[in-house]
């Protein structure tokens, strides 16, 4: 019985709680008449409209700069990160503790206590702007975790497979291409969606940084066409925010249970 | 000539890491030392050379009262926040324990949706959701009987801006706390309850004698983290001015510093107050690095 009220409660909180998300959605299918009315309408009629307004908002120009940053920011990342990972964890080197210490102490560096800095530089290196100026400051942001999340994924990897590998003729190089780096696969994925939900979600540094109108990041670009349209166009907004989260919860879902031990353990930006 | 390839291999694997980090990170910050003992204003950005004022900048800010207002604002919101989301979030880690699998399955779905968002999206709905005129939240508000929401406007007035952007915070971060502390109560050995339990402890006293101790260290580091991500709100609260339009009695400090610097161009002042986000919060995270790699073996 007890046990029973428990669990009712539970649904009410989990009801409560994705509300919100639900009410994007839901909003985001609706007429106008709908939404412009006091009494809420609780769901959807269908209307797709919205997102073709949307559309003819300028999404596509601020996805195509999203993508872009997006996906250098998840290659480079990764790429250096890794060489990172792979000297701090088969390496014993002198520095080698320090530079873990760094990367930890780094990686809580809140971007607003360095954008002034960091726009001045972009500035004066005339990156102002620029996916490259950009794209930049991400990498660094990125990289200082994901060192720390592949480092455990290559300690993972037990040495002995790569000398087994060796022993039976294979190249360093070969035993590393074939044994280690498939073994590394879903350390490199699990950091690739880590730095893309930062790239893609995003917003300060690129608020700060891109403040040229025809260059907007998506995150920036649904700031100001919420400015654009809150009066009249709820609908629209909403099929904008659909937009923007849904590839997000599903990338997120499906390494939510690596990153949550990598944040207790490990450490990360929120 | 192996062997010196062997020693130095490291070392070039870290190269590229280093000066990424180098450039984006550790030359702002020499620049922004650099900036915060100068004069650095709208007259520089117009090519005027900086001139050297020494410790003006610093001077100028704390003896402005506005910036201890704000500071004070920063702390009370983050502590308040932080509060509320770990209580919260602890709760529903225990109700999590507490129930049958499709239940558990439901709250932790809700969960995920909810940590999942895009903080801007998140903030959008949220907008949408406190609208004054076809907001659903002031329609259930009327709707109860208080007359006085019709039409009410929240982010107009600090208080209730406040009160929004708390509810948007602890929305947001509750996931989190709720995931990690759950999967600290899952390692408590059950017999160890079964145990008190026939010793005749009551539920309260195996909570709190019990669990709380064990998953004390996961309290911590969870309730550090919070206190970090608090202090620093800088996009909720951003956003939210926005569309309120009310900024100097809601300013926590990172939109000081942006509006001190992006927004009115005062460089030299706002390199100097960044540096109290910096060292609040990096002092804060060593406690939380020392912790880290205690726990790890690095």
């Amino acid at each position: 019985m007890r046990r029973r009220l428990w669990s009712v409660l539970a649904v009410v909180l989990a009801v409560l709680w994705a509300f919100p998300v639900y009410w994007m959605i839901n909003s985001s299918l609706l007429p106008y008449n709908k939404i412009r009315n006091p009494e809420p309408t609780f769901f959807p009629t269908g209307e797709t409209e919205a997102y073709g307004r949307v559309f003819d908002g300028g999404f596509f120009e601020a996805l195509r700069l999203s993508a872009i940053v997006t996906l250098i920011t998840v290659g480079v990342a990764l790429l250096f990160a890794f060489l990172a990972a792979l000297a701090v964890s088969r390496f014993r080197f002198r520095g080698r503790r320090s530079f873990v210490y760094l990367v930890l102490v780094i990686q809580m560096i809140p971007a607003e206590g360095l954008f002034i800095s960091q726009y001045k530089m972009l500035e004066g290196w005339e990156l102002l702007n620029s996916i490259a100026g950009l794209s930049l400051l991400y990498i660094a942001t990125v990289v200082p975790f994901t060192v720390w999340l592949l480092r455990g994924f290559v300690e993972g990897v037990p040495r002995e497979l790569e000398e087994a590998a060796l022993v039976d003729g294979c190249t360093r190089t070969q035993a590393f291409f074939r044994i280690t780096l498939p073994l590394l696969a879903p350390g490199l994925a699990a950091g690739g969606v880590y730095a893309f939900l930062q790239a893609w979600n995003e917003f300060a540094l690129a608020l700060v940084v891109m403040g040229r109108p025809e260059n907007k990041t998506l995150p920036v670009w649904l700031r100001t066409f919420t400015e654009a349209n809150r009066v009249s166009d709820w609908a629209g907004i909403m099929a904008g925010s659909v937009l923007i989260a849904v590839p997000v919860i599903i990338f997120f879902l499906l390494v939510q249970r690596r990153m949550t031990a990598g944040l207790v353990s490990g450490a990360v930006k929120g | 000539m192996h062997a010196l390839r062997g020693r130095s291999l490291p070392y070039a694997l870290l190269v590229p890491a280093v000066v990424v980090l180098l450039a984006a990170l550790g030359y702002p910050l020499v620049r922004q030392a650099v900036m915060s003992f100068q004069e650095y204003g709208l007259a520089q950005q117009f090519g005027r050379p900086p001139e050297w004022v020494g410790l003006d900048n610093y001077e100028r800010l704390v003896t402005d009262s506005y910036l201890w207002t704000v500071v004070l604002r920063s702390i009370l919101f983050c502590l308040v926040v932080a509060v509320v989301t770990m209580v919260l979030g602890t709760a529903l880690a225990v109700l999590m324990t507490a129930i049958g699998k499709p239940a558990r399955l439901t709250l932790q779905i809700a969960l995920l949706l909810a940590w999942a968002m895009p903080h801007l999206a998140s903030l959008t709905v949220w907008q949408w959701l406190f609208d004054a005129q076809y907001g659903v939240i002031n329609w259930v508000l009327t709707g109860l009987g208080l007359e006085q929401f019709a039409g009410h406007s929240w982010l107009i007035n600090p208080l209730s801006f406040f009160i929004v952007a708390g509810v948007v915070v602890t929305w947001m971060s509750v996931p989190f706390v709720a995931f990690s502390v759950y999967a600290g109560l899952t390692q408590v050995p059950s017999d160890l309850h079964e145990a008190a339990e026939i010793d005749g402890a009551s539920a309260r006293q195996r909570f709190w004698r019990i669990t709380v101790p064990l998953i004390r260290p996961v309290l911590l580091i969870v309730g550090l983290l919070q206190i970090i991500w608090d202090l620093k709100v800088f996009t909720q609260i951003f956003v939210l001015q926005d569309a309120g339009g009310i900024t100097r009695e809601t300013n926590l400090i990172g939109t000081y510093i942006y509006r001190l610097g992006i927004g009115e161009g005062q460089f030299g002042l706002a390199a100097a107050a960044s540096w109290f986000v910096l060292l609040l919060t990096v002092g804060l995270s060593l406690f939380y690095v020392r912790h880290v790699v205690r726990e790890e073996e690095v």
